[in-house]
């Protein structure tokens, strides 16, 4: 659906030039919640604007529904964004407009005749849930319910892919989750590609099949946001991971580790997957002669799938603690040894 | 001032007694109504040519929906040059373009060309302060919908800077109203003239306070006229 190859965007200023993506190359499905993650400066919203054009690549391809985006001309270029619906983080609504004027505006753009589009207005606010504040201002609206407006403003030509750019990152979790809860929904129902970026993990976490992750202009990572969450591949990733779940060991416990007498090992066991976890762990405690110790774990699910990693303190022969591990490896257990006691290896 | 105040009574009292007053209240209602006229006519025509004016200084901006930085650079000479030149001056100044224009450079009609064009470069710019004041994030967003610059003007720029803009006008009002009261001095008619003659001229001080308590009102009236419509433009946009 959406085709991004070698983008290359530098900006130039007066008095330097800023490299905002370097050599990015991304393929977004039909159908798909696509996450684009990083921190701020990162080159997120040059990616994403580049994608309709509000930023002219500096060199690279960018496909949207088989058509090349940068071939345009100027009023192919308008017709193709009437196509692409975009929300933004400060809703940018129009003061002078009511809400469902609001919503009418794309529909102006588009010479969408008067009837038909009061029509389409009415529906769309219906979807959003907010037709009663039809004749509201934007003023007089919370910021979640200012981003329904945007939504439906967003969906009024019938857009095949919806732009998100932080949509949710001036609204306060309970709202955000209402907010994705509603992309989702409209990704379901109209079977329109998300493609929206954001600084958030929760927001992956919450609504994206895929995520990629970018990092100082470039995507440093790229896949399914379950391999992504129980096993980045980068420091990037797992960075962000931290800011959800706490993979950090705690201090204390790695005190412990060096304390350890010698037949004893500290491991932290990633684990993905309804099967995964505590079942293999009983089990590996009754098939070895050796005794387990939880000393702390985590769960968090995405999409309905829990992962999450446990710290366990194991004691025993260092030769039994050997094969009770490998029984965990051979169970699809991700296994990291912190701290080994002091006389082995 | 006490001197002044005094005869101000003192004269008042007089011209009501012999009945002159009548005749002090239709000059200054003829020329009240003259003042009114080149106003209303300059601010309308300043703002025809002064709104896209500055409506093209700000879109062909670096970065802006039609960049044109040639074009800009121009225009805003243009407009500077104009707003450097004394208005008392200017009038001197573009006195045959009056002449060519209207056939005279006395008048009321023929006041109504300097006061446009000076007006117009002071419209421009405040209208670039207004459509200055909207967030990029609206123009970005019509952008996104494939909105065509005309579209973005009409639908976005004018609309949301409008409060702004109205407030500009009664600005203009007033400006207008001063300076209308300079080219009084040179022949064009209207409360400057009728001041400038009777009350400087002729030391007449009823009619020169009676002037200046017209204006006060005037600009008074103005004010709260563009202040009024500015709050009920705002009323549910903020
Ligand atoms: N118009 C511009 N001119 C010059 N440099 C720019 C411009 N826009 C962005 N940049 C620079 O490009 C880099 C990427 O910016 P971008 O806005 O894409 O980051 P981001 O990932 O969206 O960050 P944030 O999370 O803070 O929004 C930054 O270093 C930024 O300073
Ligand atoms: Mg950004």
């Amino acid at each position: 659906m959406i085709e991004i190859k070698n983008l290359t965007k530098i900006y130039t200023t007066p008095h330097q030039q800023v490299l905002a993506l370097d050599n990015v190359s991304l393929t977004v499905n039909k159908g798909e919640i696509f996450g684009i993650i990083g921190l701020s400066g990162a080159g997120k919203s040059t990616l994403i604007r580049c994608i309709n054009m509000l930023e002219k690549p500096t060199s690279g391809t960018i496909i949207v529904d088989g058509e090349d985006m940068t071939l345009l001309s100027k009023d192919e270029l308008r017709l193709a964004r009437q196509k692409i619906g975009m929300i933004f983080q400060h809703f940018n609504l129009l003061s002078s407009r009511t809400v469902f004027d609001n919503v009418m505006f794309p529909l102006e753009i588009a010479k969408v005749p008067r009837k038909e589009a009061k029509k389409r207005v009415a529906e769309l606010l219906e979807l959003v849930g907010l037709k009663d504040k039809a004749r509201a201002y934007p003023s007089q609206l919370s910021g979640g319910q200012k981003q329904r407006v945007g939504i439906a403003r967003a969906l009024a030509n019938d857009p095949k892919i919806l732009l998100s750019d932080e949509a949710t990152s001036a609204l306060d979790p309970e709202t955000t989750r209402s907010i994705l809860k509603l992309l989702k929904d409209i990704n379901r129902q109209l079977n329109i590609t998300i493609l929206l970026i954001t600084h958030d993990m929760n927001v992956i976490k919450q609504i994206c099949d895929r995520v990629a992750v970018i990092d100082k202009a470039r995507i440093v990572e790229i896949g399914d946001v379950l391999t992504i969450f129980s096993n980045p591949a980068t420091p990037t990733s797992r960075s962000f991971l931290d800011s959800i779940i706490k993979s950090e060991v705690p201090e204390d416990l790695l005190h412990l580790a060096q304390n350890n007498k010698e037949s004893s090992r500290l491991v932290r066991i990633s684990f993905i997957g309804s099967s995964a976890g505590e079942p293999i762990i009983s089990t590996m405690i009754k098939k070895f002669d050796i005794k387990a110790n939880i000393l702390y774990g985590n769960i968090d699910r995405v999409k309905d799938i829990p992962f999450g990693n446990l710290i366990l303190e194991i004691m025993g022969e260092p030769v039994i603690i050997k094969e009770a591990l490998d029984f965990l490896k051979d169970n699809g257990l991700e296994i990291e040894v912190l701290k080994n006691a002091p006389s082995s290896n | 001032m006490l001197h002044l105040l005094t005869s101000f009574d003192y004269h008042t009292f007089m011209i009501m007694l012999s009945g002159d007053y009548g005749i002090v209240a239709e000059k200054v209602l003829k020329a009240t109504w003259e003042t009114i006229y080149m106003i209303f006519i300059a601010t309308g025509l300043s703002y025809i040519l002064g709104l896209p004016l500055g409506i093209i200084l700000v879109i062909t901006e670096k970065g802006h929906i039609a960049e044109n930085l040639f074009l800009n650079r121009i225009l805003a000479f243009l407009v500077n040059t104009v707003r450097s030149i004394p208005f008392i001056i200017f009038l001197i100044l573009i006195i045959p373009l009056t002449r060519m224009i209207v056939g005279t450079s006395i008048g009321t009609t023929a006041s109504i060309v300097p006061l446009t064009l000076a007006a117009i470069p002071f419209v421009a710019r405040l209208v670039e302060t207004s459509l200055k004041e909207i967030e990029w994030g609206l123009v970005e967003a019509a952008l996104s919908m494939g909105a065509t610059n005309w579209q973005i003007i009409t639908k976005v720029l004018i609309p949301e800077a409008l409060p702004s803009i109205t407030l500009g006008i009664a600005i203009t009002t007033i400006n207008l109203i001063g300076y209308s009261a300079m080219a009084g001095i040179v022949g064009g008619g209207g409360l400057g003239t009728l001041a400038y003659y009777y009350g400087y001229q002729r030391y007449d001080n009823l009619i020169l306070w009676t002037t200046v308590i017209v204006l006060i009102f005037m600009v008074q009236g103005v004010q709260t006229l563009g202040d009024k419509a500015t709050a009920k433009l705002n009323e549910k946009r903020r």
